[in-house]
């Protein structure tokens, strides 16, 4: 075990975990982040989707230690009331039907559109390729990914 | 239900009023979303009837028996309610009920009946309370009842006068509820039929616990289980010394063949698991998916099999043929793949228990676990969780039922949760199936005989023997064999029409090619003979079903497109609505490549329309991508797939464009959550047969060259 200092949100998290712990984990399990969701374990689905220094990363494959220095973003981060332009097109567009993967979902677009803020469908595709929809809401995802970046350029 | 029950049942004051437990788990999102109006309406509360209470605040809470699963109901069903309640939509807070069996029947979720089953009481529930606030006003002003009426949340005298629902609350509450009360006229409904975004979307949004995954409580442990690795294995020995050494983990048990490790966090639990070390041994056979093909040859060749209909005589019309069309059709096993892995809480507390989690049926997981501990079934109290999807999976109880027992043996509240490759190779899959189909047609082009033969790996009945095209034919026969499998099976959404209707709708076409009909003219004149002539029991309405074959055609173009473009047809009716579609493909280098898939919908009354698109979107990249991908093979009893990198799911990048249209009747609402599915293979396989000539009598399609995107 050992102790580590998070940087979540914004906030520092202080977690005593194994080192080889999965960040999804620790979110989860030890600070009580479960917007975070475990889908698969092998970062094939995305519903564990967070921000990594701003890169979109799946952390059930991130050991704890990798990430000690790194700042995080999940997606109780983007906004606690859902006033992210990416929370509020999702919102907008009514995307959820479950809604499990949509955190993953979410936290994949806004990393996308933090770096580009007039992604090209391909570049649209190219990003949301890694997160699993099961209910198939991928029309609304697009049209919730464009209306955000429209937003955002507001 | 509400409008036969005494006063005495409906008024309800705070103490007793749902919103204390509410609170107390801090567990549903309209609630957690804005604590401040929602503590101060839950103080006051007044339940007027099982499905809603209004507090002085105006605040309106309507409670949502079924479980949420992503069909919406926790939306539409307080839609009914609102719309007449005349409530102001904005005032409304929904509340998922927990498990009572007491005043709620069918808190299911499954067969696309929830809106066909509440679609009547739900009216009543929110017609009852407004007649007894327009009560309470007519009372407090002096004027006969009938000068009064209601909008947004206001009663309103014929003067101009007008009291809200909250202001009239208390003394509404006092009111002998009607026994009879008159339901809106269909064509003065404001809310149903627009609109209305998912009532937990925002806490879906911001991440809060909605999921029975997210649940905890002080105290809970958690736990993974190992169950048998092959279908026909049993435990036979476990070594758990190094895995009790390691950090964090508290016990590992044994019961009914399953190992449980159980510890303080999910990531321990699950290094534990790999140090347990476990023996097992064979019990039945270990089947291998080369066992299975030989097994469907055997009971299509059987003599042996049910017959579940016959209509005229099969053999005559077969002997007197112009010409006989014969086909089989293969479908795999297939996991649910829900992206919420299995997951329950228990905590046994020796004479009751308490449950949370995702359950489609939540009532048979109380009695089943009311049975294991030999107490009544309200001593098992169930607290129902948003389900992260499910499609079936969760119709079946086992993953609660072991989590209790679980509970039981280490005495303690505890989480179970299920790995992804736990989910894939645990069991309870779609079943696989063949079929052989076999048709007569005259000179004209016309069935004079329809032959359904369905072989089953634990389905039960493979057919669904009255399904059009029987009633439309004058000699019909449909039987079944069923293979006892040792690998488990279930409901799989829209149960055995997710194939069924691939086979029926592809074999059709190759029966119109043969006698030289249009695929749509086909269907037509066997549904105008159905409407006719019906032979034997007719249980689709042939009209409907015409209906959504002419707007499907209609928006497509059928038949009108240019050169390139190729479509194909397909119409199904199950779960009581009507659904066609018409998938588009361009030929690119001499492959199928699917452009557009278009649906006409009949489910009657639309609620939600928002919700509605959403969930025929939905259903059809659910049946494509399953057509295209899906397939769980096995070798000696062990399923090949485990996670997704093994076993595909369709993705962003794969889908179709998509147009739905509904059919507007103002017919009394059927199902949406699975409708849409059973429609989609076939319109797939049949548009891929107009492009490359190719017939695909196999599903997964992307096996024999099929390709998406």
């Amino acid at each position: 075990m050992a102790l580590f200092n998070l940087k979540i949100n914004g906030k520092t998290y202080k977690a005593d975990v194994d080192a080889n712990t999965p960040l999804l984990w620790v979110l989860r399990d030890h600070l009580d982040l479960v917007g975070t969701k475990y889908g698969c374990g092998m970062a094939m689905c995305g519903a564990c989707t967070v921000h990594v220094n701003g890169e979109a990363t799946r952390s059930c494959v991130v050991p704890v230690s990798n990430v000690s220095n790194a700042t995080i973003t999940t997606v109780e981060g983007l906004s606690e009331t859902g006033t992210h332009p990416v929370q509020e097109a999702w919102d907008e567009v009514d995307v959820p039907q479950c809604g499990y993967c949509q955190a993953g979902q979410m936290m994949t677009a806004s990393a996308l559109l933090a770096k580009n803020a007039n992604p090209s469908d391909k570049e649209i595709e190219e990003a949301m390729v890694g997160n699993i929809c099961r209910c198939g809401t991928y029309h609304r995802i697009h049209d919730a990914v464009k209306l955000a970046a429209a937003k955002m350029k507001k | 239900m509400s409008t036969n029950q005494s006063r005495r049942d409906f008024f309800k004051t705070s103490a007793t009023a749902a919103g204390g437990l509410v609170l107390g788990f801090g567990w549903f999102s309209s609630e957690a979303f804005e604590p401040g109006v929602l503590t101060k309406a839950a103080a006051d509360t007044i339940d007027f009837n099982a499905y809603l209470a209004i507090a002085p605040s105006g605040i309106i809470t309507i409670y949502s028996p079924n479980p949420e699963i992503g069909q919406g109901i926790k939306t539409a069903f307080p839609i009914i309610v609102a719309e007449e309640l005349d409530a102001d939509w904005s005032k409304v807070k929904v509340e998922q009920s927990p498990l009572d069996t007491k005043k709620f029947e069918r808190q299911l979720t499954g067969g696309s009946g929830a809106i066909r089953h509440s679609w009547e009481r739900l009216r009543k529930a929110g017609a009852t309370a407004r007649v007894m606030l327009m009560e309470a006003a007519a009372k407090k002003w002096s004027v006969p009842l009938s000068e009064c009426s209601t909008s947004k949340g206001f009663v309103m005298h014929s003067s101009g006068k007008k009291l809200s629902y909250g202001e009239l609350a208390t003394d509404a509450a006092q009111i002998t509820p009607p026994t009879t009360v008159k339901l809106k006229d269909k064509s003065n409904f404001t809310l149903i039929g627009t609109s209305v975004k998912g009532v937990d979307s925002k806490a879906i949004l911001t991440g809060k616990n909605l999921f029975g995954i997210d649940y905890k409580r002080e105290g809970m442990l958690n736990a993974m289980i190992q169950r048998p690795p092959a279908f026909g294995l049993k435990l036979k020995s476990f070594d758990a010394t190094e895995a009790k050494k390691m950090p964090g983990i508290t016990d590992v048990v044994s019961f009914g063949n399953k190992v449980a490790i159980v510890g303080k966090t999910t990531w321990e639990v699950m290094q534990a698991r790999k140090a347990v070390k476990i023996e097992w041994e064979k019990e039945k056979d270990l089947e291998s998916s080369a066992d299975h093909d030989r097994i469907f040859k055997e009971m299509l060749n059987s003599t042996t099999a049910t017959v579940h209909r016959k209509d005229g005589d099969i053999e005559a019309a077969f002997k007197n043929a112009y010409k006989v069309i014969e086909a089989e059709y293969q479908c795999p096993f297939l996991p649910h793949s829900p992206m919420e892995p299995m997951n329950f809480f228990a905590h046994f507390k020796g004479d009751s228990i308490e449950m949370a989690g995702p359950s489609q049926t939540p009532q048979n997981a109380q009695n089943q676990i009311a049975k294991m501990f030999n107490i009544a079934p309200e001593k098992v109290t169930i607290e129902l969780t948003r389900m992260g999807g499910g499609f079936g999976r969760r119709l079946n109880t086992d993953y609660a039922v072991e989590a209790a027992e679980l509970s039981s043996i280490i005495k303690a509240p505890v989480k179970v949760t299920w790995s992804r490759e736990d989910d894939t190779a645990g069991g309870i899959y779609r079943p696989a199936v063949r079929y052989r189909f076999k048709a007569s047609i005259d000179k004209a082009g016309n069935i004079t005989g329809y032959m359904l033969h369905g072989a089953g790996m634990n389905a039960g009945n493979a057919t669904r023997p009255d399904n059009f095209p029987v009633g439309a034919i004058e000699n019909t026969l449909i039987q079944s064999n069923d293979h006892k499998s040792p690998i488990t099976t279930g409901p799989w959404r829209a149960p055995i029409t997710n194939f069924l209707a691939y086979a029926e709708q592809a074999f059709l076409d190759e029966v119109a090619m043969a006698g030289g009909k249009d695929p749509i003219q086909l269907r037509m004149e066997l549904l105008e003979k159905a409407q006719k002539s019906p032979v034997g029991k007719l249980t689709y309405e042939p009209e409907r079903f015409r209906e959504v074959i002419k707007l499907a055609a209609d928006k497509a173009g059928w038949g009108k497109k240019k050169k390139g473009v190729y479509q194909g047809f397909s119409v199904y009716f199950s779960h009581a609505s009507y659904v066609a579609q018409i998938a588009e493909m361009a030929n690119v280098k001499g492959k199928p490549v699917l452009k557009k898939v278009y649906a006409a919908v009949d489910c009657g009354i639309v609620i939600n329309e928002s919700s509605a698109q959403n969930q025929v979107y939905g259903a059809i990249v659910d049946g494509l991508g399953h057509a295209m991908y899906g397939n769980l093979t096995f070798k000696d009893g062990a399923p090949q797939q485990d996670n997704f990198n093994k076993y595909r799911l369709i993705r962003y990048n794969e889908v179709p464009d998509i147009e739905v249209h509904f059919v507007k009747n103002g017919i009394d609402p059927t199902g949406l959550g699975e409708p849409a599915l059973p429609p989609t293979g076939g319109a797939i396989a049949n548009a891929i047969f107009k492009t490359t000539g190719k017939r695909l009598y196999n599903q997964p399609f992307s096996e024999q060259g099929a390709t998406l995107g």
